[in-house]
C-alpha cells in the first residue's frame, strides 16, 4: 500500500489514476450552482464578481482534487494550464469590452450629419454638429506623414541592409533604435519648439505631420529592415553577376522581392500613426471648422476631436466622442486588417512572382 | 548587418568599374537619409535643451529636488521630482500587472493553443496594440473606472494597512492604480508579443527531450523554456516599461491629477510627466512652456536609459542551442 500511494504521490504516470473531463465539468457544474446560491443568500454581489469568485473556487476545488487522485505534479501542471487560458482569456477582455462598448456608444451619432458637418457654431450642449473636419484633417495628416516618413525610412533601410558596414552603420542602426523609443509626446514637443517657436511657422497640418514623422520613420525602418534582410543573397549575386549596377540590383531585384512585407509593414505603422494623440496636441492646435488645407493654420484631427469632446461633459458631446472613437477604431483597423490580408494575399502569389 | 551584402565592393575592379553616375547617386542619397535620422535625433536633442534652459535659469527651485510645479509664478519654482515619481510609480504598476498576463498570453499562444488557433489568436491580441491612446483613456475614465471601484473600495477597506494599497481621500477611482491598470493593458501586447516569439524559438529537441524524460508540460517550460527564453522576456518586460513611461493622453484622461506627492496608489491624485504637458502646456506662460520642454527632456532621457537597458539585456541572451 505504501508503495501504492509512494507511486501515485510523485508520477504522473500513464497508468495512474486520471480526472474525467466529465468529473472536472461536474465539479465546474456544482461550483457555479453553489455559488450562485451563495450570492443570492449572502452580501456577495455582482456579476464580476461572480465570475471571478466561481473561477477561483473551480481552481481550487480542481487543485485539490486532482491531488487526492492524480498526485502533485499533475495538479500543478493542470493548475497552471488554468491559469495560463485564463490569462488569455483576461488579456482578451479589454480589447472585447472595448470593442462592445465604443460600438454601443458611438452607434447612437454614426448617422450622415457626423460624416458631413463639421463643429462650426455648434456649442458643446448641442446635439448635432460632426467631425467632418477631424476625419479630413486626419487623412490629410497621415497621407502628408506617409509621403514624407516611406521614402525617407526606406532609404535608411536600404542604406542599412545594402551599404551600411563599419562603425558608421552601427551608429546609425543603434540610433533607430533609439528613435523607436522616443515617446509620442516628446516628439510634439520637438517640433513645437522647432517649427512653433524657434521658426515661427504657426501651428498647421503639416507640423503635426512632421511630428508623427518622428513616430513612423523608426517603424518603417525596422520593418523594411527585416523584409530587405530576408532577400537571399544568391538573387544579389546573380544581379551582379550579369553585370548591373548596386542601385539597379537595389532597385529591380531587392526591392521588388521585399515589396510585400514592406508594404505590409508601412500599413501597420500608418494605423499606429493614426491614432496618436499627444504629438498632434502640440502642433496642431486644433478648430472647430472645415481646413482642408494642411498648410496653413490649425487643422483638427479625430483624436483631438475626440479630447476635446470628452473635456466637455455634456451628454451630446460624450456621443460625438463615441462615435469619432469608434471612426478612428475603424480607420486604424481597416488599415491594421488590410496589411494583413495583403501579407497573406502577397505570400500565397509568391510562388508565381519572381526569383 | 553586412552579412547579406553581396561580394564586397573595392575587392573586385570588375564590379567596381559598373559604378555608374546614377550609381554613385543613389549611393549619396542612401547615404544622406542616414544622415537624416541622426540629423533628426540631434535636433530632438538640441531644441528641447535650447528651450529648456532658460526657463531652468529662471527656476529659484532646485530642478532635480523640488516637488511643486509653479514656473509661471513669481519667482518660478519647479521640479520634476513630482512628475518623474508619478511616472515611474504608473509604469512599474503597469509592469507589475501586464507581465504575468502577458507571460500566460504568450505561453497559451506558444504552447497550449492548438496549432491552427495559434496565429489568428495571437492577432487578436495583438489588436490591442491597435488600438488608439485616446479610445484606451477614454475607455478607462468611463467604462473601466467604475468597474475598478468596486474592486478599489474592497481593496482600500481591507489593505489599507499597507499604505501604499490605501486611500487617503477616503475616496477611490482616477487613482495612480486605474491609470496603471489602463497602461497595463495598453503594453500588454508588445510585451505577450515579444514573449511569444521567444517561446517559439526556443529549440525543439530542448522541449521535447524534458517531454521525453516524463516531465508535464508545466515542467518541459520551467525547465526547457523559461530558462531560455530568460532575459528575452526581461527586454520585453524593459520595453514595456518605456512605453508606459511614455505615454501620455490615456493618463492625462484617467488620472485626476495634483501635484502632491501620491503614496497611496488608490487615492486619486497624482501626475505623470507626459500628461502634466498635455494637459497644461495650452495654458502655459513663457517659463512654463519652458518649463514643461524640460521635463519632455528629462522624459526622453529616462526612456532612452530604459530602452538602452533592454537592448542591453537582448543582447546578452542565451546563446542559442545552450543545454540549462
Amino acid at each position: 500500500m505504501t508503495a501504492a500511494t509512494l507511486d501515485q504521490g510523485t508520477q504522473a504516470g500513464l497508468s495512474t489514476r486520471r480526472l474525467s473531463r466529465w468529473t472536472l465539468l461536474g465539479v465546474l457544474v456544482a461550483d457555479v450552482l453553489v455559488s450562485l446560491g451563495l450570492f443570492a443568500v449572502t452580501p456577495l454581489q455582482g456579476r464580476a464578481d461572480f465570475g471571478v469568485f466561481v473561477l477561483l473556487v473551480y481552481l481550487a476545488l480542481q487543485t485539490m482534487l486532482s491531488i487526492s487522485v492524480e498526485g502533485r505534479r499533475k495538479a500543478v501542471d493542470r493548475f497552471v494550464l488554468a491559469v495560463v487560458v485564463g490569462s488569455f482569456v483576461v488579456a482578451l477582455l479589454p480589447l472585447a469590452s472595448i470593442l462592445v462598448y465604443t460600438s454601443v456608444h458611438g452607434a447612437k451619432r454614426f448617422d450622415t450629419t457626423f460624416f458631413t458637418h463639421s463643429m462650426r457654431n455648434v456649442g458643446p450642449n448641442d446635439p448635432g454638429g460632426g467631425a467632418y473636419h477631424a476625419i479630413i484633417g486626419t487623412l490629410e495628416q497621415l497621407a502628408l506623414t506617409t509621403v514624407i516618413a516611406v521614402p525617407l525610412g526606406l532609404l535608411v533601410a536600404i542604406y542599412l541592409t545594402e551599404y551600411a558596414r563599419g562603425r558608421f552603420g552601427r551608429f546609425v542602426s543603434f540610433f533607430v533604435d533609439v528613435m523607436t523609443g522616443i515617446p509620442s509626446i516628446v516628439a510634439g514637443l520637438f517640433i513645437y519648439a522647432l517649427w512653433i517657436q524657434t521658426l515661427k511657422l504657426g501651428y498647421s497640418g503639416f507640423a503635426g505631420s512632421l511630428a508623427l514623422v518622428v513616430i513612423m520613420l523608426p517603424t518603417v525602418i525596422r520593418s523594411s529592415e527585416e523584409m530587405l534582410k530576408l532577400v537571399p543573397p544568391s538573387l544579389r549575386e546573380a544581379g551582379l553577376a550579369l553585370g548591373m549596377t548596386k542601385s539597379k540590383v537595389v532597385l529591380r531585384i531587392v526591392m521588388p522581392t521585399a515589396l510585400p512585407g514592406i508594404v505590409t509593414g508601412v500599413m501597420l505603422a500608418m494605423s499606429r500613426v493614426a491614432g496618436e494623440t499627444a504629438p498632434l496636441l502640440l502642433t496642431l492646435f486644433g478648430i472647430d471648422q472645415i481646413v482642408n488645407d494642411p498648410f496653413h493654420g490649425p487643422q483638427e484631427a479625430l483624436p483631438l476631436f475626440i479630447f476635446n469632446e470628452i473635456s466637455r461633459p455634456s451628454p451630446e458631446a460624450y456621443d460625438r466622442a463615441w462615435t469619432a472613437a469608434l471612426t478612428l477604431i475603424i480607420i486604424v483597423m481597416v488599415f491594421n486588417l488590410l496589411a494583413r490580408l495583403f501579407v497573406r494575399f502577397a505570400s500565397r502569389n509568391r510562388g508565381s512572382a519572381r526569383a | 548587418m553586412t552579412s547579406t551584402a553581396p561580394a564586397a565592393p573595392g575587392r573586385s575592379r570588375l564590379l567596381q568599374e559598373r559604378r555608374t553616375v546614377p550609381d554613385r547617386g543613389f549611393r549619396v542619397l542612401v547615404i544622406a537619409a542616414a544622415y537624416v535620422v541622426l540629423a533628426i535625433l540631434a535636433g530632438i536633442a538640441i531644441f528641447l535643451v535650447l528651450k529648456a534652459v532658460p526657463a531652468l535659469h529662471k527656476d529659484t527651485a532646485n530642478f532635480f529636488t523640488t516637488f511643486a510645479w509653479n514656473p509661471d509664478n513669481t519667482p518660478a519654482q519647479f521640479g520634476i521630482g513630482v512628475l518623474a515619481y508619478g511616472t515611474l510609480v504608473t509604469a512599474l504598476l503597469a509592469l507589475v500587472i501586464a507581465i504575468p498576463v502577458a507571460l500566460g498570453v504568450a505561453l497559451f499562444i506558444a504552447y497550449y493553443a492548438p496549432r491552427a488557433l495559434a496565429q489568428p489568436l495571437g492577432y487578436l491580441v495583438d489588436l490591442l496594440a491597435a488600438v488608439p491612446s485616446i479610445v484606451y483613456g477614454f475607455w478607462g475614465l468611463l467604462f473601466l473606472r467604475p468597474y475598478s471601484a468596486g474592486l478599489q473600495t474592497w481593496v482600500a477597506r481591507y489593505f489599507s494597512w499597507t499604505h501604499v494599497l490605501g486611500t487617503s481621500t477616503g475616496t477611490v477611482g482616477q487613482s495612480f492604480f486605474l491609470a496603471g491598470t489602463v497602461l497595463a493593458v495598453m503594453i500588454l501586447p508588445i510585451v505577450a508579443a515579444i514573449s511569444r516569439e521567444i517561446f517559439l524559438q526556443v529549440p525543439q529537441t530542448q522541449r521535447e527531450a524534458a517531454l521525453a524524460l516524463g516531465a508535464t508540460k508545466w515542467e518541459m517550460i520551467k525547465w526547457s523554456a523559461l530558462p531560455y527564453a530568460r532575459s528575452g522576456i526581461a527586454s520585453a518586460a524593459v520595453l514595456g516599461f518605456g512605453r508606459a513611461l511614455g505615454e501620455t493622453i490615456a493618463v492625462a484622461i484617467v488620472l485626476s491629477t495634483n501635484y502632491e506627492l501620491v503614496s497611496k496608489l488608490l487615492s486619486p491624485g497624482g501626475n505623470t510627466i507626459a500628461a502634466n504637458i498635455a494637459l497644461t502646456y495650452s495654458d502655459a506662460g513663457q517659463v512654463g512652456t519652458g518649463a514643461l520642454i524640460a521635463s519632455g527632456l528629462v522624459l526622453f532621457v529616462i526612456t532612452l536609459v530604459v530602452n538602452l537597458v533592454a537592448r542591453a539585456i537582448a543582447r546578452q541572451s542565451t546563446p542559442a542551442g545552450s543545454v540549462v
